[in-house]
């Protein structure tokens, strides 16, 4: 294989665990608090969270484009560091990548929370569990399918963004010219050999997270009953 | 069936006559067109049919995406690549009518800013004003490799070679450079043809290979009058004002 598609598959990687990290602190406290019992706007910012589900990637890549740019808050924080955009860099595509995979982080782990209902916490409350040792040691391993399905989720979702990442790019090679953009490259250029062996290989990646997927679903619900 | 002799019935077997009789001299024909002729294609289909009385469906894409379309047996007639390989390619593969491919426009590349003051000439190319160059992809798009050829010419592609961001086609090209995060690319001159709001220094011809736009009529089309007559009507005059209106050059 060559250099660019080893190229291609470390950056792609170390952009999903990135993303998938950044997710996971962000999105835990967030499903947390959506799974908490509230008012309509409480479902008002899940919809905004949902929002990457229904859109397509290339409205998402139209306003990032224009929010990172020179005229957006990107650029705004660009700007302290002396660079004059977040378009075409490696934080770039992980600020998009964290819009754009957050529904598969976020509503699994609101679903586990809410699994549990209540009484888990009612009776450590009880003990006298504090809420921060209440939330550690009940509910987050309580809700660890939870977690398992959205890391799982959220890093597959992100090795496979391509919409995105095509317009806020700029196919830097080893910093924004990911996987999904090496192998359209490859069937516009007609190296199809090339474009086979990424394509067959995301299809057995693809296949194996979904695959673990189930198995940990099925796991949770074998638990249950 | 008993109804057939109601004046309904009639009256749509007539229009079906009619219609069968319009459909012998009016047909309709399917063109794949790479994206940067967009508009110019759209004009020229409008004249065309204003003129025939045929109908032209235009479909818009990469040229490479529309040739690998094109070899899975999509059912384009008329073929208006961005390069001259592609079309040359179909041919070859036997794809497309071997005597039918001929220039139809030759692209004309700039260096543009969205900065009305930063591009007055090349000299920009070698100054600190400005982070990120973008261009087309070299490897797919025309535009790309006449960008990096003429940065050869000049002397200065190694020197930029850090500072290139990369579009996937001439259009998000220009994209990177309107929204400003890319200060300076190399755009196509159709992109920005009566547009004043920025800078641009229109790169002279003997810096590059002339960017050769081919059209082929594609198998399948060959024996639709309507194909035929859309690739005579890109020759003609008519059309050659429209292509010219709006940047590009002709044979």
């Amino acid at each position: 294989m060559d250099d660019a598609i080893w190229q291609a598959v470390r950056l792609t990687l170390v952009l999903a665990t990135t993303t998938t990290v950044v997710l996971l602190v962000l999105g835990t406290p967030l499903a947390w608090w959506l799974a908490r019992p509230g008012g309509w706007w409480k479902e008002a910012v899940a919809a905004v969270v949902s929002l990457p589900l229904v859109l397509p990637p290339t409205v998402l890549g139209f306003y990032l484009l224009l929010m990172l740019g020179p005229n957006g808050p990107g650029g705004w924080i660009a700007r302290s560091y002396g660079a004059n955009t977040l378009a075409f860099t490696f934080e770039g595509l992980v600020i998009g990548s964290v819009i754009y995979s957050m529904p598969f982080v976020v509503q699994p782990l609101r679903n586990a929370f809410e699994a549990f209902g209540e009484r888990p916490l009612e009776v450590a409350a009880t003990l006298r569990a504090a809420p921060v040792d209440r939330f550690f040691s009940v509910a987050v391993p309580l809700a660890r399918p939870g977690f398992l399905t959205g890391a799982v989720l959220g890093f597959a979702h992100t090795v496979g963004e391509f919409g995105v990442v095509l317009m806020v790019g700029g196919s830097i090679p080893g910093e924004t010219k990911v996987l999904s953009v090496q192998i359209y490259d490859y069937v516009e250029t007609l190296q199809w050999r090339q474009a086979h062996l990424i394509a067959g290989g995301m299809l057995v990646f693809s296949f194996l997270a979904i695959l673990a997927m189930m198995v940990i679903d099925k796991r949770l619900r074998r638990r249950r009953h | 069936m008993s109804t057939c002799s109601s004046p309904a019935t009639a009256i749509i077997a007539a229009a079906a006559v009619a219609l069968a009789m319009t459909g012998a001299d009016a047909a309709e024909t399917t063109v794949a067109v790479a994206a940067n002729f967009t508009e110019p294609a759209g004009e020229i289909a409008a004249a065309f049919g204003a003129a025939t009385g045929h109908t032209v469906v235009l479909s818009f894409g990469s040229t490479g995406q529309l040739y690998t379309q094109i070899t899975q047996q999509a059912p384009f007639e008329v073929f208006l690549a961005a390069d001259a390989e592609r079309p040359m390619l179909a041919v070859d593969e036997g794809l497309a009518v071997a005597d039918s491919r001929f220039t139809y426009a030759i692209g004309k590349l700039a260096l543009w800013s969205a900065d009305p003051d930063l591009v007055t000439d090349d000299s920009v190319l070698s100054s600190d004003g400005f982070t990120r160059l973008a261009i087309a992809n070299p490897e797919s798009a025309p535009y790309g490799a006449a960008a990096v050829e003429v940065m050869r010419a000049l002397e200065v592609y190694d020197a930029l070679e850090p500072r290139i961001v990369q579009g996937n086609n001439i259009g998000q090209a220009y994209q990177f450079v309107a929204t400003g995060n890319a200060e300076l690319g190399f755009v196509a001159v159709s992109q920005i043809v009566g547009d004043d709001t920025g800078s641009a220094w229109v790169v002279p011809q003997d810096l590059y290979a002339p960017i050769l736009q081919q059209a082929v009529l594609l198998n399948g089309g060959d024996d639709n009058p309507a194909s035929v007559a859309f690739l005579e009507f890109l020759r003609g005059p008519e059309a050659a004002e429209i292509i010219q209106r709006f940047g590009y050059a002709i044979e």
